[in-house]
């Protein structure tokens, strides 16, 4: 096997050796912590994603080593290559924070503000997005653009009003299944995710679009008793199925099984893809090995247990920013420590 | 359904050969204009899924594109289709006036049919004619330096022309 | 007179067809090109100091030099007749009178770069410009300067004319490749860039027409000649389409030392303003680029004379310059309103996103709408504000430049016109019915009762 080439990208002063054609979002992601610029629309798993929702935009203060000059426009993260020497900034970047301000905005423009009522509340990432980055009140004052919602046949619902076309649904339904039936029509701010005339989505493996949608808009008609998600009890479980793992995360309510969805991983991205049969079909505890309780991604707002208060959080940026002297390599739990939610902020 | 002639089945297996071995997609927006062309100005989808199966593609491929594209009307549309420009150099001309006239004299508004099925007016931006302004597109001609006379002369020679 | 190079010949009767336009002259660069190294010509278009006449004002010759190579895999030449910049229609004019003129540089430009099929991708509204181009390929076909061995020279090449569908962002390189591969007009994220990685994935050059159409002039008087027409960096001649409230809107071949004062008031080309009023405003090189106001734009914010050329048109950056940009040239009078107007493009990029990325997709449509609350006087000052921040949150945050073009004008029409913003939001009545009129800036141009 050839030698893979590493190359040194620095992050907010965090010094990773990566290999060769890795994006700024994976060296980042291997860095990990609040230096991971958020990605909406990427998506390691499926190929050609990315580019898109621009929240993961990042500012380039050297090009590379051989050529040390600033990129002009902030790049997308998730579809820039490293190149040896380069020097990113993400939360280090006041122009970063501003135009991810600017990007959010823009997402929930015509996003509905019905998070208390939409089932993906809680794991949705562009909550998520908007709590992390949002301002408090929205500056749009026209109507919302609307949809009715939509049954894509007999597993799968679409609430289009709240689809940010990250295009994720349409990479895995092309990527995945032998025969795509929705896609992306119109075009502009009148694009939407449909299939131009009725059909319904059953290919086998199509129920992945519900775990690669990073808000409510495709969401699975098996849910039972539709409960936010933090009332349920996600646990590992596993099954021998003929055609995919069959390595899932069973959400229970007692004895219930109230859904199942793929495992994610820290990035609230699906480690392996499963079947309809196993999403939809198997509904009982009996169905499943229990493997034990599952580890909630530190991505949702779950997981910081305080969705019920929406209130602001210090800016983690300034936290980074106040009093710390740019070091060239930094422990990476110092970072996080500082940008621990709960730690005192100096000001 | 409508099935395409030979002849202009004839006309597809040209276009295909203009681009490398199965490029065929490539034939699609030709292909889209050709059968809007012959069948009443408009795409159905029964349309749209013979073109599919024409080249090979899936269905919601071809819807894909045909809603891109300003120029594919989804739904029926009159026999005779103005399309008038409004982007700023047709505005600073007049635009806004030969709208309102075509409104008046057809009794109908924007993006909307006229009863007996003749006339369709649609609002379009820059046509590229920018010196002729105003302008609207009408079949496959541009009829430029409008004024409300010759919008006039226009509707008059429509309904000639259904009559001869 | 100022020297033509393409146009000289447009109106000389029959030269849309092949015999005439020989007779003309026509086709001799194909026959010297054709004898030189393809690398030779690139040499050549180097020289001229050509620079991209789409809009971006890109060297072409550079560009051309950076066409990936690989062994085995095709490369492609693509034409760009996608115009559809508002204020520009300088292409169809050339492609209407001298089609043969734009074949002749293809042929030309494909052999230089190795392309053996070359396509020309055009609006789709332009449809009887098909005819026309179709023609012309027909014939110099069976004349022997397309098709199979050239001249007998073992180079082979067909053009083939695509057309577009209605589509602004088509006009844009990886989108019109999109296009031309049966996709829908999404711009592609860069890099990979076309020289690389274009059509079908393949290496791939795209032009303007009227830059492959210089072509032509270049080969037929050697790059060093080209370059000494014009001055400093802007070489050769530029077709500038003139449009709005002048005398004589239409399409004029320029030498770029001519001042604008000249251009607008000149009868060689715009004639003035009609009906004796006065020029308030204009925006020099298509609807996406800067508009300036009367006084910005005959001289510059140091006080000299500005010229139709790049540098010149670009003179004080965004603060108080603009670009050339494609040569759309729109001019308004003093009974125009900016605010209007400006609503009028704001609406286009909205309707001509392709709506892939957020800050564009979300932002334009944002921008129309508080725009059309302005100009309905229903605005409010801080809406003012708001749109100023949108369009720089669109701006240099989108997959395209298309987020760009739509952020310029709004930028450029608050930044020199926000009296007449204000205006709207002070008299919300009035503005309904009135126009503001020219009071924002000194009167350059003294007009003659
Ligand atoms: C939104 C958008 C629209 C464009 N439209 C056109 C067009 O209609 N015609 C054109 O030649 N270039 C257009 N361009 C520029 C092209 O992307 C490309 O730069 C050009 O065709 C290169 O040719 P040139 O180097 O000869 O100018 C457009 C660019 C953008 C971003
Ligand atoms: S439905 Fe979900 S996955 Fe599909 S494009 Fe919309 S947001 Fe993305
Ligand atoms: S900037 Fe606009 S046109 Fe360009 S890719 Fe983004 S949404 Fe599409
Ligand atoms: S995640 Fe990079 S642009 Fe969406
Ligand atoms: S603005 Fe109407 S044709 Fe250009």
């Amino acid at each position: 096997m050839a030698e893979v080439k590493t190359v040194k990208v620095t992050i907010d002063n965090i010094t990773v050796e990566v290999p060769q054609g890795t994006s700024i979002l994976q060296a980042a992601r291997m860095i990990g912590g609040d230096v991971v610029p958020p990605a909406m629309c990427y998506y390691s798993k499926l190929e050609g994603s990315g580019g898109k929702c621009r929240t993961c935009l990042v500012e380039v203060s050297k090009g590379s080593e051989a050529d040390p000059r600033p990129m002009p426009k902030l790049v997308a993260s998730c579809r820039t290559g490293v190149m040896d020497g380069m020097e990113v900034r993400n939360i280090t970047s006041d122009r970063v924070k501003d135009a991810r301000n600017g990007v959010v905005e823009f997402l929930l423009l015509n996003h509905p503000l019905d998070c208390p009522i939409c089932d993906q509340a809680g794991e949705c990432h562009l909550q998520d997005l908007g709590y992390e980055h949002g301002k408090e009140a929205t500056r749009y004052e026209f109507k919302r653009r609307t949809f009715e919602k939509h049954d894509l046949g007999p597993y799968i619902q679409l609430h289009m009003t709240r689809c940010i076309l990250c295009y994720r649904c349409v990479y895995t339904a092309d990527q995945l299944t032998e025969k795509r039936v929705h896609g992306v029509l119109s075009r502009g701010d009148y694009a939407e995710i449909a299939t131009y005339i009725e059909k319904s989505l059953d290919n086998n493996f199509i129920g992945n679009v519900i775990d690669v949608c990073p808000v409510g808009a495709l969401t699975d008609k098996t849910f039972r008793f539709k409960n936010r998600v933090w009332f349920t009890k996600p646990v590992t479980a596993h099954r021998d199925c003929s055609s995919c793992c069959g390595k899932v995360t069973l959400w229970q309510r007692g004895e219930e099984v109230l859904r199942v969805t793929a495992r994610k991983d820290q990035w609230g991205e699906v480690e392996e893809w499963i079947c309809n049969v196993c999403r939809f079909d198997k509904k009982k505890t009996s169905d499943w090995t229990i493997e034990g309780p599952s580890h909630v991604s530190r991505h949702s707002v779950i997981s910081q247990g305080h969705y019920e208060h929406l209130v602001q959080p210090k800016e983690t940026f300034t936290a980074v920013h106040d009093g710390r002297h740019p070091q060239l390599l930094m422990d990476i739990h110092s970072v996080s420590e500082v940008n621990d939610k709960t730690a005192k902020t100096k000001s | 359904m409508i099935k395409f002639s030979d002849e202009q089945l004839k006309q597809v297996q040209e276009l295909v050969a203009r681009y490398p071995e199965g490029k065929q997609k490539s034939a699609l927006i030709p292909l889209l204009h050709m059968a809007q062309d012959t069948r009443g100005g408009w795409l159905s989808a029964e349309t749209m899924d013979e073109v599919a199966s024409l080249l090979q593609l899936e269905p919601i491929e071809v819807y894909e594109v045909a809603t891109f594209y300003s120029m594919f009307n989804l739904q029926p549309v009159g026999k005779h289709v103005f399309e008038v420009c409004q982007t700023g150099p047709c505005m600073l001309n007049g635009s806004d006036r030969i709208i309102a006239h075509i409104k008046k004299r057809l009794g109908i508004g924007v993006s909307e049919t006229t009863p007996d099925g003749l006339f369709t007016l649609k609002t379009v931006e820059c046509l590229g004619a920018c010196g002729y302004a105003p302008m609207m597109q009408y079949g496959i001609t541009y009829r430029e330096h409008l004024t409300e006379e010759k919008v006039d002369a226009i509707i008059e020679e429509c309904k000639r022309d259904n009559h001869g | 007179m100022a020297k033509k190079l393409l146009l000289e010949k447009a109106h000389v009767e029959g030269i849309r067809y092949f015999d005439v336009y020989r007779r003309e002259g026509g086709y001799a660069s194909v026959e010297k090109a054709l004898k030189m190294e393809p690398a030779a010509i690139v040499e050549e278009v180097k020289k001229s100091g050509l620079r991209g006449r789409g809009g971006a004002g890109f060297p072409s010759g550079m560009k051309w030099s950076f066409l990936a190579k690989p062994e085995g895999v095709p490369r492609y030449l693509v034409c760009n007749a996608d115009e559809s910049e508002p204020g520009t229609f300088k292409d169809r004019y050339l492609m209407e009178f001298i089609p043969h003129l734009l074949i002749e540089g293809l042929i030309v430009s494909s052999f230089a770069l190795g392309s053996n099929r070359t396509y020309i991708y055009i609006r789709g509204e332009y449809a009887w410009i098909v005819a026309i181009l179709e023609q012309a390929i027909a014939e110099a076909k069976q004349n022997g300067f397309l098709g199979k061995n050239i001249l007998g020279t073992g180079f082979d090449c067909e053009i083939y004319v695509q057309r577009g569908a209605g589509a602004y962002i088509c006009g844009e390189e990886t989108a019109l490749i999109e296009s031309l591969e049966g996709k829908r007009g999404n711009p592609r994220i860069k890099p990979p860039f076309p020289a690389v990685k274009g059509l079908w994935d393949c290496p791939t050059v795209v032009n303007n027409v009227e830059t492959l159409a210089a072509v032509v002039p270049i080969i037929n008087m050697g790059g060093e000649e080209y370059a000494k027409i014009g001055v400093g960096r802007s070489t050769g001649t530029k077709l500038i389409s003139a449009c709005g409230n002048i005398n004589k809107p239409g399409v004029y071949e320029i030498d770029m030392t001519i001042s604008v004062e000249e251009f607008i008031y000149s009868d060689e080309y715009c004639g003035g303003i009609p009906n004796g009023k006065r020029l308030k405003a204009c925006i020099p090189g298509g609807s996406s680029v800067p508009i300036l106001p009367a006084n910005l734009l005959l001289t510059t914010a140091k006080g000299e004379t500005r010229y139709m050329n790049y540098e010149s048109l670009a003179d004080g950056g965004f603060t108080t310059g603009s670009m050339m940009g494609s040569g759309g040239f729109i001019v308004l009078d003093e009974d125009q309103c900016v605010v209007k107007h400006t609503l009028t493009l704001a609406r286009f990029y909205r309707h001509e996103s392709c709506g892939q990325c957020s800050p564009c997709r979300e932002g334009t449509g944002w921008m129309e709408k508080i725009l059309m609350k302005l100009e309905n006087g229903k605005g409010e000052m801080s809406d003012i504000d708001l749109l100023w921040d949108i369009q720089r949150k669109i701006e240099g945050n989108t997959i395209c430049p298309l987020g760009d073009a739509a952020a310029w004008p709004v930028a450029a029409a608050i930044r020199h016109f926000r009296d007449e913003f204000e205006w709207h939001v002070n008299n919300p009545e009035v503005c309904t019915t009135q126009n503001y009129g020219l009071a924002h800036y000194a009167d350059p141009i003294h007009v003659p009762a």
